[in-house]
């Protein structure tokens, strides 16, 4: 293992430490915590607050998203696992203006069982607490028998509306309407080149060949669905995108959003080349994406490999959501 | 069989000792079917465990047991701390009522299935906690080490193991692995071995 820290048990919280030193003017720690709030916590007022997060290691994911029109406050768990039910606990109370708070939760079991202890918690507290659990991974095929499908790349998209919609106003009923409209709408594929070393660990999650790939990989690097020799960019995003348009049934009359996301070691050069296919693969089926990012938005440490996402805008007022300003580090 | 507040600090002392001991196997275990850090988790939240008996020193059942489950839902994270510390939240409750230590492992194992989901045959804790609270308390360190391995040959239906459907057959599953060091230091504890 060759990494730029200190001891690997600290860490997140040097991490966190250095975040809200680093940009005072968006975010705040939460005492005795990992979790992290919008700086201007006077301006949440009359708002539903949003709270998401999750294991470290997926950095600018969530704490970069916490702001004005994204989320009120994320919780960082240690590397790659979920943050416990206490803190998530402390960003509920601290997020909530008398009108509520919404979770945004990665459907892992681990996240999904400590987030619902903390509603739990908060509800105690006569905190009126909803969740969506995004399973955005198109990877998983036997969905039924399992835990269902994973929370990736996607999750970030959700934020983003979901963010817009509460800083427009909207009532916890309502933020729960939209996310599940969205649920249906929002799909995920990646693929790995290489896996992650979570620092306590301090060897790779797995190891691929010099000329090996993973489709379907974890943002855990936990193992994907299908291993063979690595190919050029446009047959990656090919097949990447034809399991989305198996899962979305893409359909020219319609709008998308594309959200093309390094995993940590895939430098943008090599996403913007994967953009380009991308663009080219969807102009085939007559679709050109109205709304696009593409950026490390939610990696997994040092992980070689991206993910492409699409959104079915089924609703004019989600490219204003996507487009609606906000004041983050990561956006 | 009485769970007393000896026999349950004992109980912990030891467990905290084997997954120290065992903490790489643990993360090894989970690395193939899930994310690499079972083990990890798990004496992070026995080292939490420990220190918040020794400097608490809780002389009631009831509270030790509250502070044990508590101990582990803030320091384990991922699946298990809800998990382990859900168990030993009811047991907690339970205790109100009854030391018996099969009452309480009943709603310890009430408990976890409430909170994850999972049934026997998924491929989890509840694997072996069910399993062993059903043999008590004849319970033998074979039974145990019997129902850990049994989750060998099992598809995973829960957890991260899920995702890999029919490649999860051939891995202990490292929560059972886990719950057996568990039930082999109560055991231990009862010197029964």
């Amino acid at each position: 293992m060759k990494k730029i820290i200190n001891e690997p048990s600290q860490v997140v919280s040097e991490m966190v430490a250095g975040l809200v030193l680093a940009y005072p003017e968006y975010l705040e720690q939460l005492p005795e915590t990992t979790a992290v709030i919008r700086h201007d916590k006077a301006s949440m007022q009359g708002q539903v607050g949003l709270v998401s997060g999750g294991g470290s290691g997926h950095e600018p994911a969530h704490a970069g998203f916490v702001g004005p029109g994204m989320l009120s406050a994320a919780v960082c768990g240690q590397v790659f696992t979920s943050p416990t039910p206490d803190q998530i606990y402390e960003a509920i109370k601290a997020s909530d203006t008398g009108h509520g708070v919404f979770l945004i939760i990665k459907n892992y079991s681990g996240d999904v069982m400590n987030f619902e202890m903390a509603k739990d918690l908060a509800e105690l507290d006569g905190i009126d607490v909803r969740f969506v659990i995004v399973d955005d991974d198109i990877a998983v095929e036997n969905s039924l028998y399992t835990q269902g499908r994973r929370g990736v790349a996607g999750t970030v998209l959700m934020h983003k509306l979901l963010g817009a919609a509460a800083a427009k106003g909207a009532s916890l009923t309502e933020l729960e309407q939209l996310a599940q409209a969205i649920l249906p709408k929002l799909k995920t594929i990646g693929v790995a080149l290489s896996a992650a070393t979570v620092p306590e660990v301090g060897k790779p999650g797995f190891v691929l060949a010099e000329d090996e790939i993973e489709y379907g990989v974890g943002i855990h690097s936990e193992p994907g669905y299908r291993r063979e020799k690595l190919r050029p960019a446009k047959e990656l995003v090919a097949e990447m995108l034809g399991k989305l348009d198996e899962a979305l049934v893409l359909t020219p009359t319609k709008k998308y959003a594309l959200l093309i996301n390094g995993m940590g070691a895939t430098p943008l050069m090599e996403q913007y080349i994967v953009s380009h296919d991308a663009f080219l693969w969807l102009k085939e089926k007559q679709i050109t994406p109205v709304f696009c990012k593409v950026g490390n938005y939610m990696t997994s440490l040092e992980m070689a490999g991206i993910s492409l996402t699409l959104l079915e805008l089924d609703d004019a007022k989600w490219l204003d959501y996507l487009n609606y300003p906000v004041a983050t580090i990561a956006w | 069989m009485e769970l007393t507040v000896e026999t349950l600090n004992n109980w912990m002392e030891l467990f905290a000792q084997k997954v120290s001991a065992n903490k790489s196997y643990l993360s090894e275990l989970d690395t193939p079917i899930g994310d690499g850090d079972h083990g990890n988790n798990m004496a992070r939240g026995m080292v939490a465990v420990t220190e918040a008996l020794q400097t608490k020193h809780p002389t009631e059942l009831t509270a030790s047991l509250k502070l044990i489950a508590m101990s582990l839902i803030s320091k384990v994270g991922g699946a298990a701390g809800p998990l382990y510390g859900t168990a030993f939240l009811e047991m907690a409750k339970t205790s109100q009522q009854t030391t018996d230590l099969v009452e309480l492992l009943q709603a310890a194992v009430l408990g976890i299935k409430k909170r994850g989901g999972a049934k026997l045959g998924d491929k989890t804790l509840v694997d072996v906690w069910e399993v062993v609270v059903t043999k008590f308390p004849e319970l033998t360190s074979q039974q145990i080490e019997q129902a850990v391995l049994a989750t060998k040959d099992l598809e995973a239906k829960k957890g991260r193991a899920s995702y890999l459907g029919e490649r999860s057959i051939g891995h202990l599953d490292p929560g059972a692995v886990s719950s057996g060091y568990l039930f082999e230091a109560l055991l231990e504890a009862e010197g029964r071995l």
